[in-house]
C-alpha cells in the first residue's frame, strides 16, 4: 500500500467556497441552497442474511453466465508457461505518476472558480463555522461530527483510479477499495483494483472493508509477480481477505465494544476485484459489488460481469421469480455471502475474460449500480473519454449515484482495457 | 503528581450504552452511563486491620501518608421518644458504640446527641477526636451517660455536625443520623435550610429507627446530603446496620466527585438521574463549570459502580449527519484549588440513519432503568394514593409496581411489594390490597423504593 495516497476532498459551497459537510442542505455561511438533487429512491443497504431464503430448500441455482462470460474455476495446475521459468524475476512495481496527482476535487461541485478565502484556514467546524475541533474529532461548540478522511477518497495510477465516497444518507464511509500495479514475470504489467463494501449490519464494517482490501491487494502484489495465474492469484487473494477479515472478530482491543445493534456479528464485507494483465480481464467477488464491462465503442455491448451474491440473484437463478419480481422484493439486497467470521462457507467466485476489443472495467459497490443496475445504464453513465481518464470516469460515476440520492456509501474503481498489440498475445494463453 | 499512580486513590471508568441512531427528524438522546471506580483497593474492614498506615483517603497534595483521611459525626436521637420502649436508647448506644469500634485509627470522629438542640457528646469541645484505643474507649464510655428526653430538631444536629467536620481537613466527610421521630419541634424549612448550608460540605447516612418517624424526612436528607436512607425497624438491628454503614464510610477514597456533562450549543438537558444503586433526581443540583458545562454532585466513592440516565435533546439534523451530544466526565476538585482533575470520560452521540431498524431499537440499559425509575415512581404514588383512600388508585399504581419488579427482577423491591398488596398475577400487575398491613413494611417499602436492581444478564 506504499503508492496509496488518498486525497481528501474539501467540498466548498457553490456560492462562496465555504468547506462544507457533505449532507449540508445550504451553505452554513451564505445560505446557498444546496439541495437540488432529486427525490431519492428507495435505500437498499447491504445486510447480510445468514440463512438463504430459497423455498424448498434448494440449491441456489447454478450460476449461469450471461451471454459472452464465462465462469472458470480457477486452474489449479501451472499454466503451461511454466511458472517456476518465472519465479526469479524481478517484481517492480510500476511506479505511480506523481504528476497524474489530480485536483483534490468533488466530483458533485461544478464550481466557478472561487475567490481564495480571506483568512486563514484555522480548523474550524464546518457545521457552524465557529467552535474548534477537539480530540474527538467533535465540534467543541455545537458538537457536529467533522469530514473524516475515508468520508471521500480518491486514488490514481498510471491505469486504473479509484473513487469512494460516503455518500449523502450514511454517517461514515463503510466502503473501501485498493488499487495498484505489478509487473509480471515477463515485465508487462498487471493493474489491480478491489472494492469493499463493509456490511452495516455487522460490527466495525469499515474496519472490515479496509481489511479485506489491503489484504487482497497485497496478496496479488506478491503472486502476480511470481507469475501466478491471475484467476488463480484472484482466488487466493480472496482467500487471504477472507482471513484477514476473520481475524477482526476475534480482536481483543474490541471486546469492550458496546455498540448496542452490532455487538453480535462479526465484521464483514463484500469483495470484488478485477486484474487487467496480458490482455486477460480476471474477476473474482464474494457479494454484491459488481464488475461492469463497457467498450470504448458504445455502440458494443457493455456486459456485467459478475453475478451477486444476493437473495434476488439467488431467486432468478433459482427460476423461482423473474428479475423484476425479485428485485422488487424488500430482501433483494440480502447478500447471501461475504467475507467474515460468520459466514457460512467462503465461496470465491472469478471469472477470467478476454475482451476483443478496447474498453474500461467498473469494478463498484452497489452504492454506484443500485443508480446504474443494467450494464447498458452503467454504459450510459460512464463518459465517453472514460478510458483516457479513469480518475475523472470515477468521479463522474460517483456523481452519478450522488445525483440519484447517494443513499449508500458509493465506491467505484475504473480500469482502462486496452488491446495487446498484434503479436504479443497473452502469456497465459485462452483460460 | 508522581506518587499519584501508586497512591489509593481509585481508577474511574465510564462507559456508555445508548442506541445514538435517531430517525429522521429524531431529537431525544438517553444514555446509560456507568462509573466505575476500582483499584483503590481498600474495604473498611481490610482498613481495619492494615491500621493507621493505610488511609485509603490519602490523596497527594492533601493528608500527609497515615494523616486523618476522613472524618465522621454520629448523630443520635435522644429525644423523649427514645425511651419507649426502653431497649431502644440501649439499642442506640450499642449501635452507635459498634460504629465508633468500626472507625479506622486516625480518623477523626464526634459523637452528638440530639434532642431539640444539640449536644456534644464526646469528645466536647467544639473538637474532633482522633480514632485510637484510647479515644474509641473513651466515646463508647460516654454514650453510657446518654439519657434521652426534649424534643426533635434535627437542622441543630445537622449545623453542629457542620461546624465540627469544618475543622477537619478530611476529604472524606461524613455524618450519620439516626432518629426515631418527626423533626417536630421546627418547621421544616429550618431542616431545608441546614440541609442547603450543609449540602457539598459533608455526606450523610440517615437512619429510622421504629415506625414513628418521617419517611420523606429521612430520605430527604439522605437525597441533599448523598447518602443512604434506610428503616430499621427493630432496634436490634441496629448495631449491626451501623457497622455496615461504618464500613462503607471507611470504604470511601475520594471525595467530592461530581459528574461532569458538556453539550453542545443547542442541547437541552432534559434529566441527569443516578438510576443505581437507587434512582435519585440529580437534574436540578447542576452547578455551572464552564462554557456549555455543568457538575453534578455525586459525593465520595470507594469501590464501587453506579449508573446514570443522561436524556438530553439535540437540535434536528440531516439523515447521515453525526454530532456528539454530551460528554460525560468524572472530575474531581483539586485539593490545593486548581484545575479539576478529570478522572475519566465518555461520549454521547447521535447519529441520524434512515435505518428504521436501527433508529427504533431500545437500547436495553436505557429501557431497563426506565422502567426502574417508574417502579420507584409508581410505589411512591400508589402509598400516596393508599394513604389519601384512594384504593383503586392505590391498587393500579402498585400493581403496576407489581408488574415492573417482577420484569425487571428486582426481588427485593417485588418482596416488599408482596407485603403491602396481595399479588394475584405479577406479569399482568393484578393486585388486591391487602386489608391489614404494618406500618413498619410500609414505611420500609417506602423508603426503599428508589432501590434498583442493573440489568439481568
Amino acid at each position: 500500500m506504499s503508492q496509496m495516497r488518498q486525497l481528501p476532498a474539501e467540498p466548498t459551497c457553490p456560492g462562496c467556497e465555504e468547506p462544507l459537510e457533505r449532507a449540508d442542505l445550504f451553505c452554513g455561511a451564505c445560505g446557498y441552497d444546496l439541495s437540488a438533487l432529486s427525490q431519492a429512491p428507495v435505500d437498499h443497504p447491504t445486510v447480510a442474511i445468514t440463512v438463504p431464503p430459497t423455498a424448498g430448500g434448494a440449491e441456489p441455482g447454478p450460476e449461469l453466465p450471461p451471454a459472452a462470460i464465462r465462469y472458470d474455476d480457477p486452474p489449479r495446475a501451472a499454466p503451461a508457461s511454466g511458472i517456476d521459468d518465472f519465479e526469479l524475476a524481478a517484481p517492480g512495481l510500476v511506479p505511480p505518476r506523481p504528476e497524474a496527482e489530480p485536483q483534490p476535487v468533488d466530483p458533485r461541485s461544478v464550481v466557478p472558480e472561487p475567490t481564495p478565502p480571506s483568512g486563514t484556514v484555522a480548523k474550524v467546524c464546518v457545521a457552524c463555522r465557529t467552535g474548534r475541533i477537539d480530540e474527538d474529532g467533535y465540534c467543541e461548540n455545537c458538537g457536529h461530527a467533522q469530514p473524516r478522511e475515508r468520508d471521500h477518497m480518491e486514488q490514481e495510477l498510471d491505469a486504473v483510479a479509484a473513487v469512494s465516497d460516503r455518500g449523502l444518507r450514511h454517517h461514515r464511509n463503510e466502503d473501501s477499495f485498493a488499487v495498484s500495479a505489478a509487473a509480471l514475470p515477463d515485465g508487462s504489467p498487471a493493474v489491480v483494483a478491489i472494492v469493499c463494501d463493509g456490511v452495516s449490519s455487522a460490527t466495525r464494517p469499515d474496519e472490515a472493508s479496509a481489511a479485506a482490501a489491503t489484504a487482497a491487494n497485497e496478496a496479488l502484489l506478491e503472486s502476480l509477480p511470481r507469475g501466478t495465474h491471475p484467476q488463480q492469484a484472484m482466488h487466493e487473494a480472496i482467500v487471504a481477505a477472507a482471513e484477514s477479515v476473520n481475524s477482526l472478530a476475534t480482536d481483543p482491543a474490541h471486546a469492550m465494544d458496546h455498540d448496542p445493534n452490532r455487538h453480535t456479528n462479526a465484521p464483514a464485507c463484500t469483495l470484488v476485484g478485477a486484474i487487467v494483465a496480458s490482455g486477460l480481464l480476471v474477476v473474482g467477488w464474494v457479494g454484491d459489488s459488481r464488475v461492469y464491462w463497457v467498450p470504448d465503442d458504445r455502440t458494443a455491448p457493455p456486459a456485467r460481469l459478475t453475478e451477486d451474491d444476493s437473495w434476488a440473484a439467488q431467486m432468478v437463478a433459482a427460476g423461482l421469480m423473474n428479475e423484476a419480481e425479485a428485485y422488487a422484493d424488500e430482501r433483494a439486497h440480502a447478500i447471501t455471502g461475504w467475507l467474515g467470521a460468520d459466514a457460512y462457507e467462503l465461496e470465491p467466485h472469478t471469472a477470467s475474460f478476454k475482451p476483443d476489443r478496447p474498453g474500461v472495467v467498473v469494478v463498484c459497490t452497489d452504492g454506484l449500480w443500485n443508480y446504474a443496475e443494467a450494464a447498458h445504464e452503467m454504459a450510459q453513465a460512464a463518459p465517453a473519454d472514460a478510458a483516457a481518464r479513469p480518475l475523472h470516469c470515477a468521479q463522474v460515476l460517483v456523481g452519478h449515484a450522488l445525483d440519484g440520492g447517494g443513499h449508500d456509501n458509493v465506491t467505484v474503481a475504473v480500469l482502462p482495457f486496452a488491446m495487446p498489440e498484434q503479436g504479443a498475445g497473452s502469456a497465459y494463453g485462452t483460460a | 503528581m508522581a506518587n499519584f499512580s501508586k497512591s489509593r486513590v481509585p481508577q474511574f471508568s465510564v462507559d456508555v450504552y445508548q442506541n445514538e441512531y435517531l430517525p429522521e427528524g429524531g431529537r431525544e438522546v438517553n444514555a446509560i452511563v456507568t462509573v466505575t471506580s476500582t483499584g483503590g483497593g481498600t474495604s473498611g474492614a481490610a482498613a481495619l486491620l492494615t491500621g493507621a498506615g493505610a488511609s485509603p483517603a490519602y490523596i497527594p497534595g492533601g493528608q500527609p501518608p497515615g494523616g486523618p483521611g476522613a472524618a465522621v459525626v454520629i448523630m443520635v436521637d435522644c429525644s423523649g421518644s427514645m425511651e419507649y420502649p426502653p431497649a431502644k436508647m440501649r439499642n442506640a448506644r450499642e449501635a452507635t458504640a459498634a460504629a465508633v469500634d468500626t472507625l479506622r485509627d486516625g480518623v477523626t470522629f464526634a459523637v452528638v446527641g440530639g434532642t431539640h438542640q444539640a449536644k456534644e457528646v464526646y469528645p466536647g469541645n467544639g473538637r474532633l477526636a482522633t480514632a485510637n484505643q484510647v479515644t474509641r474507649a473513651q466515646a463508647k464510655e460516654a454514650l453510657y451517660r446518654l439519657t434521652a428526653g426534649g424534643g426533635t430538631a434535627i437542622s441543630t444536629w445537622l449545623r453542629l455536625a457542620d461546624q465540627l467536620l469544618a475543622q477537619a481537613h478530611a476529604p472524606i466527610r461524613h455524618g450519620i443520623v439516626l432518629t426515631d421521630g418527626r423533626n417536630e419541634h421546627e418547621s421544616p424549612k429550618h431542616l431545608q435550610n441546614a440541609l442547603e448550608a450543609c449540602a457539598g460540605r459533608f455526606t450523610c447516612d440517615a437512619r429510622g429507627v421504629g415506625t414513628d418517624w418521617d419517611v420523606k424526612e429521612v430520605t430527604g436528607i439522605a437525597s441533599a446530603l448523598l447518602g443512604t436512607a434506610d428503616i430499621v425497624a427493630d432496634p436490634g438491628g441496629l448495631a449491626a446496620d451501623f457497622t455496615q454503614m461504618m464500613e462503607k464510610v471507611m470504604g470511601k477514597e475520594v471525595a467530592d466527585v461530581a459528574l461532569r456533562l458538556w453539550t453542545p450549543v443547542g442541547v437541552e438537558i432534559k434529566f441527569v438521574k443516578q438510576v443505581a444503586p437507587s434512582v435519585e433526581d440529580l437534574t436540578g443540583r447542576r452547578t455551572e463549570a464552564g462554557p456549555r458545562a455543568g457538575d453534578y454532585p455525586t459525593g465520595s466513592w470507594g469501590d464501587e459502580s453506579r449508573d446514570y440516565h443522561v436524556c438530553v435533546r439535540v437540535p434536528e439534523a440531516g439523515i447521515g449527519q453525526e454530532m456528539l451530544a454530551a460528554r460525560v466526565s468524572l472530575v474531581r476538585p483539586d485539593p490545593s484549588g486548581g484545575t479539576p482533575q478529570t478522572l475519566s470520560q465518555g461520549l454521547v452521540r447521535a447519529v441520524w440513519t434512515d435505518d428504521v431498524a436501527a433508529s427504533t431499537s431500545i437500547n436495553p440499559q436505557v429501557a431497563h432503568y426506565t422502567g426502574q425509575a417508574e417502579l420507584a415512581h409508581v410505589i411512591q404514588q400508589g402509598l400516596n394514593a393508599r394513604k389519601s383512600g384512594d384504593f383503586d388508585g392505590a391498587t393500579a399504581k402498585l400493581g403496576r409496581a407489581v408488574q415492573l419488579a417482577a420484569a425487571s427482577g428486582n426481588a427485593d423491591t417485588a418482596k416488599l411489594l408482596s407485603k403491602v398488596v396481595e399479588v394475584v398475577d405479577a406479569t399482568t400487575g393484578t393486585v388486591r390490597l391487602k386489608a391489614k398491613v404494618a406500618e413498619a413494611d410500609e414505611m420500609t417499602l417506602e423508603t426503599r423504593s428508589t432501590k434498583t436492581v442493573r440489568v439481568k444478564k
